[in-house]
């Protein structure tokens, strides 16, 4: 974190970091006060189970939420677990929060979701904040101008116990992204375009700060896409710098400051936003007019082409541990170099996940597919990030155009993101999906993943094969309506 | 916290590099609620052929590897989630070190918590220290957590930075839970001062 600029300007995180320092040095390592823990089923139980052991309570349960979402079902509600040790792990949350008085919203609730679609939509993330969460994507939440990020479960024990963790301050790094975004190219594009760029380790250990116009254009739905994926170049949060469009979004929602409150309340927030003159330790600079839809191809977010393009040969890559690298993910999805992106057929296509299973990315994804049919070859399914988004979408009619596209229209949960549910792929099975990560083995051993935009999934589910979006009718595209 | 000052090791190379922690362990093991028992389950899908027989191309299934407890891996060495689950498997399967030229920032933290020694060395160091460790049978190293030193029967070999809060935890067996809870004070002198409309769940609870 670099020092104040000329005249004391400060970047966001800085002011956040400020704000939080409870005690410590504020330049080596401070303990940090955490405004919002979010909790799930599995990064959980441990850290419960060691603080019953040292006789230790939750110190503010009133500041911790609990969702289930990684291993839940997204078949009907209402049945047993058919898999015995991930509804053991469902019953020690529901314990567990009973015992502690933690909110809990499980199977049945009415809000349940995958918790980083859940925190946004009751308006419990708010600008400012500082929010952890036993979940690397817990970035996402940085689109409010929060420091968000993800921990483990020791982490998440000792949250539990005091509210507060030892923080070394991070390097920080500008991404400025600027010009207007191309029909058919959206913020998933952007985000994988800058991973593309700086690489799986680009930013390693940082804090990102997205800013100029393509951001600020971006709606919070767009913005949140954005910040989930920065942990995929390595970093350790994501923010946005709160602004007009952030208070829109957030007026009105259930935990958001209501009247005079949410006056007083906006006023901070947008004193949060980083100083003019601030200065970051890196900045780097996207132009969005020359982006184009990407797809990945390889074994991580990095490994990335632009849908018109093609796998890179071997020889083109700059060094041996590249080439390495690229050698062992093509072995692994089957694929070979040189192959053109459109070439590739897929089997099934997923569209959800806490990176892209918001309102606006289903309905991208539905004015894609209307009055169309998914390839005979293709399974797809969706899978909305919340309960809250399901209905939404159901009274907008989008649940009906992909049913009778031939999609599956399923309960929310994480699902097919990371297979920790009954949503897995086959071995060898090829899946165009709309999620973060294109790991070896991600959504099911052996499963080899694409990861694409809401619209290019959509795309693919009908044509069986990756196709450039901006191909397709004017009308048909996001933004276009 | 159990405290680490020095040790001494067999080392094993994983030459890749970003090895993510769904490689370490994969999902289906995340469903356990212990932290122990993830040892035979570390590295899974490449350990093992699909009817549970080793995979005799995968490096760590090397029998000259047997017993190590330091490995040896390219950058960027558990990228991805959060799972302390990686670190559990790694300390399960007998690792007390991991030697590379950069660590995912979860993965490093969540190894801290639970003494497995993130050893981060240059690119040009790591890089001939798993030559070492695949060219020399039994090639074993020192590390020395006080000294911040990596050292190998020819003597030292390079440095290592540590952040000194962490060295301190590490060396001394303390724990930052304990370490924060010393701070009570000054958390509830925190939480005076915190804005009444910051958000509490609590309130969510009857939220249809």
């Amino acid at each position: 974190m670099s020092g104040p600029g000329p005249g004391g300007a400060r970047t966001a995180y800085r002011k956040i970091w400020d704000a939080h320092r409870v005690a410590g040095d504020p330049e080596s390592r401070a303990l940090l006060f955490v405004d919002l823990h979010l909790v799930h089923e599995v990064t959980s139980p441990q850290a419960f189970e060691r603080l019953r052991q040292a006789g230790r309570t939750v110190r503010r349960p009133d500041l911790t939420l609990a969702v289930m979402d990684h291993t839940v079902p997204t078949g009907e509600r209402g049945q047993p677990l058919q898999d015995p040790v991930a509804a053991e792990q469902l019953r020690q949350l529901e314990g567990n929060c009973e015992e502690q008085g933690i909110t809990l919203f499980d199977l049945r609730h009415r809000r349940q979701g995958i918790v980083h679609v859940v925190g946004p939509e009751l308006g419990l993330t708010q600008p400012g904040m500082t929010i952890v969460c036993g979940d690397s994507h817990t970035s996402t939440h940085g689109a409010f101008g929060a420091l968000a990020f993800g921990i483990g479960t020791s982490e998440v024990e000792q949250v539990l116990a005091t509210q507060c963790l030892w923080q070394a301050p991070a390097p920080t790094l500008e991404i400025r992204v600027e010009g207007g975004l191309p029909l058919g190219v959206t913020a998933k594009d952007v985000a994988l375009a800058i991973i593309g760029e700086v690489g799986v380790a680009g930013a390693l250990g940082s804090v990102v700060e997205y800013t100029g116009s393509t951001i600020r254009g971006l709606s919070m739905e767009g913005r949140l896409t954005v910040c989930n994926m920065t942990i995929e170049a390595g970093a350790r949060a994501g923010l946005i710098s709160p602004d007009q469009t952030t208070l829109s979004y957030l007026e009105g929602r259930p935990a958001c400051p209501r009247g005079r409150d949410f006056e007083a309340a906006a006023e901070t927030w947008l004193a949060l936003a980083s100083d003019e003159g601030a200065s970051f330790d890196r900045s780097l600079r996207i132009a969005a007019e020359r982006l184009a839809p990407h797809v990945t191809w390889g074994t991580n977010p990095a490994m990335v082409a632009e849908v018109t393009g093609r796998i890179p040969r071997l020889s083109e890559l700059p060094g041996e541990a590249e080439r390495e690298a690229a050698a062992r993910a093509l072995s692994y999805m089957g694929l070979e170099e040189g192959t053109a992106i459109e070439d590739i057929a897929v089997d099934r296509v997923f569209i959800g996940s806490c990176t892209n299973g918001r309102l606006e990315d289903l309905r991208a994804a539905a004015a894609v597919v209307a009055g169309e049919r998914v390839h005979p070859r293709v399974r797809a399914m969706v899978v909305p990030g919340s309960q809250t988004v399901k209905r939404a979408a159901e009274s907008e009619g989008l649940d009906e155009i992909f049913r009778r596209a031939g999609f599956e229209w399923r309960e929310s949960g994480c699902s097919m993101c990371l297979g920790m549910n009954p949503d897995v792929l086959a071995s060898g099975e090829r899946c165009a999906s709309t999620s973060n990560r294109n790991f070896e083995g991600r959504q099911g051993a052996g499963g080899r993943t694409h990861l694409v935009s809401p619209p290019m999934a959509a795309a693919a589910a009908l044509h069986g094969h990756f196709v450039d979006v901006r191909q397709l009718t004017l009308a048909e595209l996001p933004g276009a309506r | 916290m159990e405290g680490v000052r020095r040790f001494e090791g067999l080392c094993a190379a994983l030459p890749r590099r970003d090895v993510d922690t769904d490689q370490i362990i994969p999902k289906q093991f995340l469903k356990r609620t212990g932290r122990e028992g993830y040892g035979d389950a570390c590295f899974f899908d490449w350990r093992y052929l699909p009817d549970g027989r080793p995979r005799p191309e995968f490096e760590l299934n090397d029998p000259a590897y047997r017993g190590a407890s330091i490995l040896v891996s390219g950058a960027n060495f558990g990228c991805g989630s959060s799972r302390e689950h990686a670190v559990w498997a790694l300390r399960g399967m007998g690792f007390r070190a991991v030697v590379a030229a950069s660590f995912g920032d979860i993965f490093r933290a969540n190894s801290l918590q639970n003494g497995l020694l993130p050893v981060q060395l240059s690119e040009v160091q790591a890089d001939a220290i798993a030559a070492r460790s695949v060219e020399r049978r039994g090639y074993r190293l020192l590390i020395d957590l006080e000294a911040q030193t990596v050292s190998d029967r020819d003597g030292e070999i390079c440095g290592f930075a540590i952040d000194p809060f962490w060295k301190e935890c590490l060396t001394l067996g303390r724990d930052p839970l304990e370490l924060a809870l010393d701070h009570a004070a000054d958390i509830s002198s925190h939480e005076l001062r915190r804005a009444a409309w910051l958000p509490r769940c609590s309130e969510l609870a009857g939220l249809t």
